[in-house]
């Protein structure tokens, strides 16, 4: 797979030069691209930096570290970036202090490509442009699961009857595997369960912490029931360390990004049997719903506030032309790209299945992040076994309630 | 003229000093008493690839009129120490008052995050402090027994463990003690229990913890002991052993007074940096059982999306009283001795 879409990219990118500005339609301008660092945005921000020559620049600064740059980058006036790469997470606190610009203006003069779903709207206004969707799915390798005899299982619950099944058998001693990792990941497991469960974070309009609830506790039940079946240090795992597990053999069962489903599947990586035996699935469902249990995430651009009308014009054509549908059709396993005119591989699949089954987005609320900082500290000593899950629930309110005081949100 | 020559060399630094020390100190100590405005909150319908839905934004415009007005944010005094995030003045009495027995008052103190934290840096210095001094000083007097030949090649692999930066030193151990790792899979196998793990315990990570401290910093303890062992008098030794004093007595009567100085040298250094252990934890992944001092501030600061510059500045300010604390009665002996001497 590998090998098919890089000399794709390559060419994408040739023609992309040699059709220079004439294909960006800009004149003038700087454009300045502050952007999380993962492979589908690396395609949109190379292709957008073709737009660059006579009179027009063309930066970019791709970073993990972006949500703490963001912030202070587009208070000063000028900002330090034109452009900034949002998701439904990181969008709040720029929200929050007037950063970003609306782009009502911009996407009817220049946004003819751009399908209404793209447009992220907040009272009525634009904010920022989608071009990708994102979240959790099920990764799963059929070959375990026919050697055990069963079925891919739909729900958390059905999970937990097929790693029962998986290690009575004596197949593999540790058939499930999360990215638990204390911090933002501990949290974000939360956040997907909780989701599926039909929980509502916030009492509605304020921000009152409503986890402290029936359906908070269950969801940590569900937690703990599935780390019984994980690897003893289920705490220190992240995304990344996922793959390596599976890569390795070591996983049966796991919920992973959908964006990084080619680390897992391609035929030219270090395990291409495991890639061939995997299954792709929806998120499992909890608690006998019919949701996934799997938050949805965009991945999009949004334009600062404090910069010259001339350079926003420019930093909206230039990345115009990086999510332009060529680009996803020259890169079709790249993500699970939202242009018009695509047309989702396989691989994008149970992504979207999520999305069609009903998963819920991941709160834009401006104190969610506080939320989800406390769930990541707290967590920790219930998942081990340490404190009770209503000491835990507890925690993470009184965690929260200290943040959110200090940040305004709450008196 | 001995004052002016004085002046005019530490000008320079002095001035330094106040501009990148001092400055940002008092900078953050007035941070520490502020909290964001009041965020006025309004429900909005928010649309995007997924449908529409009711949520709270901020209404920034009346956010921002309070902004700026008062640009520092609005005044909490001490508040933002005493809360639950920091010294849980609250929290505290309440346990202290409701407890059942000093186990619960222990457990549910060390449930708080700043005291949490605390704990493990205390622990940690003390334990690493010492154990760095004994084994940096345990590899100088055995370094400084081998052969010219040797030494070279011998002290340069010992100041290794120092001379790697902190972050990777513990990345390459944490692969290492992973099930599949080199020493993980080894200690699986000597104790015949396939889930052992380093990583999965708190205890076993804080001896991890405390392990890698002393791997690392012993070197340092190593070269300063090293180097003052090349200044030991040769005479006073040799009468020592005409004496009839063994090797031990040598070292006990001898070397040690010799290098106490330099010992008090690096016990100050050891404790101030030990007092703000940071990178091993997050080398280690080892936020759900150890946390720090450090890695509050940092939490604080990388949170998801919002920065809590007042709770990091409070942990900051609380983190230099401890150092200070900590150091003090080493610094009133050396003022002592200091005086002493010089009467």
């Amino acid at each position: 797979m590998k090998y098919m879409t890089l000399p794709a990219t390559a060419v994408a990118v040739i023609l992309g030069h040699s059709a220079a500005y004439a294909g960006c339609g800009i004149e003038a301008g700087n454009v300045n691209i502050l952007s999380n660092d993962f492979d589908a945005l690396g395609i949109v921000i190379n292709e957008a930096r073709a737009c660059a020559g006579d009179g027009v620049t063309v930066t970019a600064n791709m970073t993990t570290e972006h949500r703490a740059l963001a912030q202070p980058a587009l208070t000063t006036n000028p900002a330090q970036y034109t452009v900034t790469m949002v998701a439904n997470n990181s969008i709040a606190p720029l929200l929050a202090r007037d950063l970003v610009r609306p782009l009502d203006d911009l996407v009817a003069a220049h946004g003819s490509q751009l399908l209404e779903q793209q447009l992220v709207r907040v009272d009525g206004q634009v904010v920022a442009i989608a071009f990708m969707v994102n979240g959790q799915n099920l990764f799963m390798r059929g070959d375990i699961l026919e050697q055990a005899g069963l079925e891919p299982p739909t729900s958390i619950e059905e999970m937990l009857a097929a790693a029962e099944k998986i290690r009575a058998d004596g197949i593999m001693r540790y058939p499930l595997a999360a990215a638990n990792q204390s911090g933002w990941f501990l949290a974000n497991e939360f956040v997907n369960t909780y989701m599926g469960l039909g929980g509502a974070f916030f009492e509605p309009g304020t921000a009152v912490p409503a986890v402290n609830s029936e359906v908070g506790l269950r969801t940590l039940e569900l937690m703990k029931a599935m780390t019984e079946y994980m690897a003893p240090e289920f705490l220190t795992h992240t995304s990344d360390e996922l793959r390596a597990l599976y890569l390795g053999g070591q996983v049966a069962m796991m919920n992973q990004w959908a964006s990084m489903v080619n680390g897992h599947i391609d035929p030219e990586g270090p395990a291409p049997e495991i890639g061939e035996a995997t299954i792709l699935a929806a998120a499992p469902t909890a608690g006998g719903g019919t949701v996934p249990a799997a938050a949805l995430w965009w991945d999009g651009f949004a334009i600062a506030a404090n910069i010259s009308d001339e350079d926003a014009e420019a930093s909206f054509l230039a990345m115009m032309h990086g999510i332009r549908p060529e680009v996803a059709q020259a890169n079709p396993t790249g993500a699970a790209w939202l242009v018009a005119d695509f047309t989702p591989p396989e691989t994008a699949q149970a992504i979207l299945t999520n999305a069609q089954m009903g998963a819920q987005a991941y709160p834009m609320a401006p104190y969610m992040g506080l939320l989800h900082t406390a769930l990541g500290a707290e967590l920790g000593d219930f998942m081990q076994g340490r404190e009770s899950a209503e000491d835990a629930l507890r925690d993470v309110v009184d965690a929260y309630t200290t943040a959110a005081r200090e940040a305004g949100f709450l008196n | 003229m001995r004052h002016r020559d004085f002046a005019a060399f530490i000008w320079p630094s002095a001035l330094a000093m106040l501009l990148f020390i001092a400055l940002p100190i008092v900078s953050v100590a007035v941070q520490s008493l502020y909290i964001e405005h009041d965020q006025v909150l309004v429900t909005a319908e928010n649309c995007g690839p997924f449908g529409c839905t009711e949520e709270t934004r901020v209404d920034t415009a009346a956010t921002a009129a309070k902004r700026i007005e008062e640009p520092l944010g609005r005044f909490n005094g001490l508040g933002t120490y005493t809360n639950r995030a920091h010294l849980a003045i609250n929290e505290v009495s309440a346990i202290l008052s409701d407890n059942r027995g000093f186990g619960d008052v222990v457990a549910r103190v060390m449930n708080l995050p700043f005291y949490k934290a605390l704990s493990f840096t205390l622990l940690y210095t003390f334990l690493v402090t010492p154990l760095a001094m004994i084994f940096g000083f345990a590899i100088a007097l055995g370094v400084n027994r081998l052969s010219r030949s040797l030494k070279g090649v011998v002290i340069f692999i010992s100041l290794l463990p120092y001379i790697v930066t902190p972050l990777l030193g513990s990345l390459i151990l944490y692969w290492m003690i992973n099930a599949d790792g080199v020493i993980g899979a080894t200690l699986q196998f000597i104790f015949n229990d396939p889930d052992l793990s380093l990583k999965a315990s708190p205890t076993l990570t804080w001896i991890t913890l405390i392990v890698y401290g002393t791997w690392h910093m012993a070197p340092f303890a190593f070269v300063v002991f090293y180097a003052g062992l090349q200044t030991l008098p040769k005479d006073t030794l040799e009468s020592a052993m005409i004496d009839g004093a063994n090797r031990w007595e040598r070292i006990r009567y001898v070397v040690m007074p010799h290098l106490t100085p330099l010992a008090t040298f690096v016990g100050l250094v050891l404790l101030m940096d030990n007092f703000r252990v940071f990178e091993p934890i997050i080398g280690f992944s080892a936020e759900a059982h150890a946390t720090s001092l450090s890695w509050l501030i940092y939490n604080d600061l990388t949170g998801q999306v919002n920065q809590m510059y007042g709770s990091a500045a409070a942990t900051s300010i609380l983190t230099m009283l401890g150092v200070i604390i900590l150091l003090t009665p080493i610094l009133i002996r050396t003022w002592r001795e200091f005086k002493r001497k010089a009467h």
